[in-house]
């Protein structure tokens, strides 16, 4: 089942500028393990050597936050649709 | 308090709203707010609460206008390149609208002059350009039971929040439980950013304290609004209260401000 990935603009070099892409998966860890298979360097910029997304990273299915859920394992329906959004920081300069 | 013949029509179209009204208007006019970044988001939230009336806004910033500045930092102009954000910024608000009073501060916001800069103030709004100053400013604001509207653009993108930790909505530790390390994330400087950007996401922020101010409509407390400049689209996620949020989960380990705002314009690692 391929649901709809969004990606934030400080991650889009890494999907040759797409904003959104298509990935298989029934769950947000499969669907990050196959977006890391097309777009090789895109897993580390979103979970750390052991595997836990990054604090200042945030994984939404729809519009609920998955820390709030089952974190990883949160399942993802057909139609849904995942949005990474990342700590951004900008203003002043 | 009594409108003077020139404030009646200055603030008319704001006064004939029934839910602004002239008891509104008062209010604004005897609020103070507090802007973090006199920049690309503190110039347009500054000059429409200029605009708005609000009583006395305070400025915080310890740069000078540099050329770079002048694609977005709309409170700035080619006559006050080299003279302190501060300055220009108090400068353009006072011609704008001589009833407000404004405050230049200029310093960097540090862990050790948070509290005693943010407690005169009603509302504080974020605009700064670094992580370590948005942890400082959600701190203290938390600590003061302060509302803080939260704002931040890189590239074509930005984020808008209202944070209010002291109450049942999340803080900014909700969100962002904490900083990337120096280096992952670029800042506008080295990634860029368009520059009307930061006039969207300023000029929200801006709404945002005037609601507040006001006491009307619904804040973007627990929601995160996410706008693409490129598919010109605006989305609002949901933020919950973090339960094991350090600072206002029920089980607190941050009881002070603390933290370094210094690692302001690192190097990206890519």
């Amino acid at each position: 089942m391929a649901v709809v990935v969004r990606i934030p603009t400080p991650l889009r070099k890494l999907t040759g500028n797409q904003n959104e892409v298509r990935e298989e998966g029934g769950t947000i860890r499969e669907v990050l393990k196959n977006l890391e298979s097309h777009y090789p360097g895109i897993g580390e910029r979103l979970a750390d050597e052991s595997g836990e997304l990054r604090r200042f990273i945030n994984i939404y299915v729809n519009e609920e936050d998955i820390r709030f859920r089952d974190g990883l394992d949160t399942k993802i329906q057909p139609g849904d649709e995942v949005s990474i959004i990342p700590a951004i920081a900008g203003g002043a300069k | 308090m009594a409108f003077r013949e020139d404030q009646i029509s200055r603030y008319s179209r704001h006064i004939i709203l029934r839910e602004v009204g002239g008891r509104g208007q008062e209010k604004l006019l005897s609020s103070r707010v507090l802007v973090i970044g006199a920049g690309g988001l503190g110039s347009p939230v500054a000059m429409y609460l200029a605009a708005a009336g609000v009583g006395t806004i305070g400025l915080v910033d310890m740069d000078v206008v540099d050329v770079s500045n002048l694609q977005r930092q709309i409170m700035h102009s080619q006559k006050t390149v080299g003279i302190p954000k501060v300055l220009s910024g108090a400068r353009t608000l006072e011609r704008m609208n001589p009833d407000v009073k404004v405050i230049p501060i200029q310093e960097r916001l540090t862990a050790e002059n948070a509290m005693d800069l943010f407690s005169g103030y009603d509302v504080i709004v974020d605009g700064s350009d670094n992580f370590g100053t948005r942890y400082i400013v959600n701190d203290a604001a938390f600590f003061l039971r302060k509302t803080l509207v939260s704002g931040s653009i890189l590239r074509f993108e930005g984020q808008v929040t209202v944070l209010e930790g002291y109450t049942d909505a999340p803080c900014y530790r909700c969100l962002y439980p904490e900083a990337p390390p120096p280096g992952l994330v670029p800042s506008c400087s080295e990634a860029g950013v368009l520059g009307v950007l930061a006039g969207t996401i300023g000029t929200l922020q801006a709404a945002e304290v005037v609601k507040k101010i006001l006491g009307i409509g619904e804040l973007l407390k627990g929601q995160l609004l996410l706008y693409d400049a490129l598919s010109m689209t605006f989305r609002k996620l949901r933020v919950p209260k973090d339960p094991k949020c350090p600072l206002c989960g029920p089980h607190p380990t941050i009881t002070t401000v603390s933290g370094s705002s210094e690692w302001v314009c690192q190097v990206p690692a890519s």
